[in-house]
């Protein structure tokens, strides 16, 4: 008897996970059709005005849509060279070693750091090298905002393209050396293709949380509401918007940024949803 | 060298190439490192000042104050106290609404790994953990801010609940997974009750993992600042009503970021975040080595 409301217990916890979710879907698009009906869903997103004067009231998606894609993306090209090199360095060169492991320490210490502690460092740090460089007068924009963003998703592509990395059967490379091959060349031939499936989906996380990263762009970015002229110019991503204008907005203004949320969470979800694809495809091979 | 080249390219400068990837990875890897080493630098450099009793012991001076201070080149009266009482009862909270939750449905998914509404549950815990912080600050806004009317400590605990909830489920679920299957079979081999192979057997078995995970999610949403921004909106006074706005360390790092007369405190408060998330961190990492399954 008591096993089996334990059991049900046990069903019910997991059970509230699908409440919850089916109430986040919910929540999500109750409170934005109000946008959606007024502009209509294709509307909203290919319009780029933003316009919260009373007279010309209009708002839409497509602005901050950019924004967000410019920024994430050159984040996560930014991020390559110096995430691979790292997982290179854990899960090959110095795999098991003492430095190692310190490294590791280190980029676990670099995903702890708050998102608003990276948003004041790069208003104090990055910003005055970004003038210095001529970048732009401000400092402030895409460009602020992606080195920084870079830096913080180091550590989410490092740490799981290292495991992926590290996988590579020894027999494989034992084979490559036996051949003559230098480690280089065993790494561009052997490790590198063994684990491209797994690289790939740890970018594609890495691009799912840069994606959604609100604190430290929304400090950075420079928060204007237009389209990016490139990576120069200052903008706003889809989550900065958010967390500038939700506290004064309501009516259809709220409901437009409550649309963008949704918009922020699908496509989120399907980065995480392939992300997640392409790793079952490697576990299973 | 002529020699070497017969077919392909000679052993020198395949060894040179070598060497040169060797020293890029060296190079790079260590680049990637500097960040944080120049974070720590600025925060402690810049927070030891105001890093002081008064920090921990009174709430957040007026603007008007801290200007008249600075006028006056003394330090800036007042600390964070309404910071870190608001951050104790917004986590406090979180911690008791996803921690029983979380753990249970680690135990279902572990416990019916074949069946397809498992699946759906594991597919849709994927779904939240990968939820961005500000989207879980709207929904919190839209399930209690919006029909309770009122931004509250309550409403901030249900956004950082929605964030734990994920991590806690998977380090519960992978930490029950890796325990051997004798564990259990034994247990149920001497009559003991399900629930209590759940209870006396599997859990304290596998604590060390859980309670890393507990500690790392802990962590996680200590320093959350947007779903907070949406939900407990923040005060100037210490304020124990779950009912009512309430302040947070990492919300008043975003207000003095905001007030050029406040900004001295904005090192000092994060100095104390960082240490607090540093802490919890390795407590997890010391948990997990001596707790090793």
């Amino acid at each position: 008897m008591k096993d089996k409301i334990f059991r049900f217990l046990l069903f019910f916890a997991a059970f509230l996970i699908l409440m919850l979710s089916a109430g986040i879907i919910y929540a999500l698009v109750s409170r934005s059709t109000v946008a959606f009906q007024e502009y209509g869903f294709w509307n909203f997103l290919v319009n780029p005005e933003w316009d919260p004067r009373p007279a010309t009231e209009e708002y839409g998606a497509l602005s901050f849509i950019v924004g967000t894609l410019y920024t994430a993306f050159f984040a996560l090209i930014l991020c390559v060279p110096f995430s691979l090199a790292v997982a290179l360095f854990n899960g090959e060169y110095f795999k098991g070693k003492r430095v190692s492991s310190v490294v590791r320490s280190v980029v676990d210490l670099l995903a702890g750091i708050p998102s608003i502690v990276y948003g004041l460092w790069g208003f104090y740090a990055v910003r005055p090298l970004i003038i210095e460089l001529g970048i732009n007068a401000q400092g402030f924009g895409i460009f602020l905002s992606s080195v920084v963003l870079a830096i913080m998703i180091i550590p989410y592509a490092s740490s799981l393209s290292t495991e992926f990395i590290s996988m590579v059967p020894n027999n494989l490379k034992e084979g490559a050396y036996s051949l003559g091959a230098t480690q280089m060349e065993m790494v561009q031939h052997i490790s590198l293709p063994t684990a491209t499936s797994g690289i790939i989906a740890s970018y594609i996380l890495a691009l799912g949380r840069a994606l959604g990263e609100t604190m430290a762009v929304t400090m950075l970015i420079g928060n204007t509401d237009r389209i990016p002229n490139g990576l120069r110019d200052t903008g706003n991503t889809m989550a900065s918007v958010i967390a500038n204008q939700f506290g004064e907005a309501d009516g259809i203004k709220l409901s437009s940024l409550i649309a963008i949320g949704l918009l922020l969470f699908i496509i989120t979800a399907i980065i995480n949803l392939v992300a997640k694809l392409v790793m079952k495809r490697v576990a299973r091979a | 060298m002529s020699m070497n080249k017969r077919n392909g390219t000679s052993v020198y400068v395949r060894k040179g190439r070598d060497r040169l990837v060797y020293w890029s990875i060296c190079v790079l890897s260590f680049l990637a490192m500097i960040p944080l080493f120049f974070i720590l630098w600025d925060v402690v450099s810049k927070g030891y000042k105001n890093f002081n009793l008064n920090l921990f012991t009174e709430v957040t001076p007026s603007s008007m104050d801290a200007l008249l201070a600075n006028m006056n080149g003394d330090p800036i009266p007042g600390g964070i106290l309404n910071g870190i009482t608001g951050s104790i009862l917004i986590v406090a909270m979180a911690i008791l609404f996803s921690v029983p939750l979380g753990l249970f449905i680690g135990i279902y998914l572990s416990e019916n790994r074949d069946k397809r509404f498992a699946s759906i549950i594991s597919f849709l815990t994927d779904l939240l953990q990968g939820m961005p912080s500000i989207v879980v600050g709207i929904i919190a806004y839209a399930w209690v801010v919006k029909p309770l009317g009122s931004y509250s400590a309550l409403a901030g605990s249900v956004a950082l609940t929605i964030m734990m909830l994920p991590m806690i489920v998977r380090s519960t679920e992978e930490t029950l997974k890796m325990l051997p299957r004798a564990y259990k079979e034994a247990g149920l081999a001497l009559g003991a009750s399900y629930t209590n192979v759940v209870f006396k057997i599997l859990l304290p078995s596998g604590f060390g993992g859980i309670f890393t995970g507990i500690l790392l999610a802990i962590s996680r949403v200590m320093g959350e600042t947007a779903p907070l921004m949406l939900t407990a909106l923040g005060a100037s006074v210490v304020n124990w009503n779950v009912l009512e706005p309430t302040s947070a360390i990492p919300l008043l790092i975003w207000d003095f970021y905001n007030d050029p007369n406040l900004v001295d405190l904005v090192w000092s408060s994060s100095l104390l975040l960082l240490i607090v998330i540093f802490v919890l961190n390795w407590i997890a990492k010391i948990v997990a080595r001596k707790w090793k399954i």
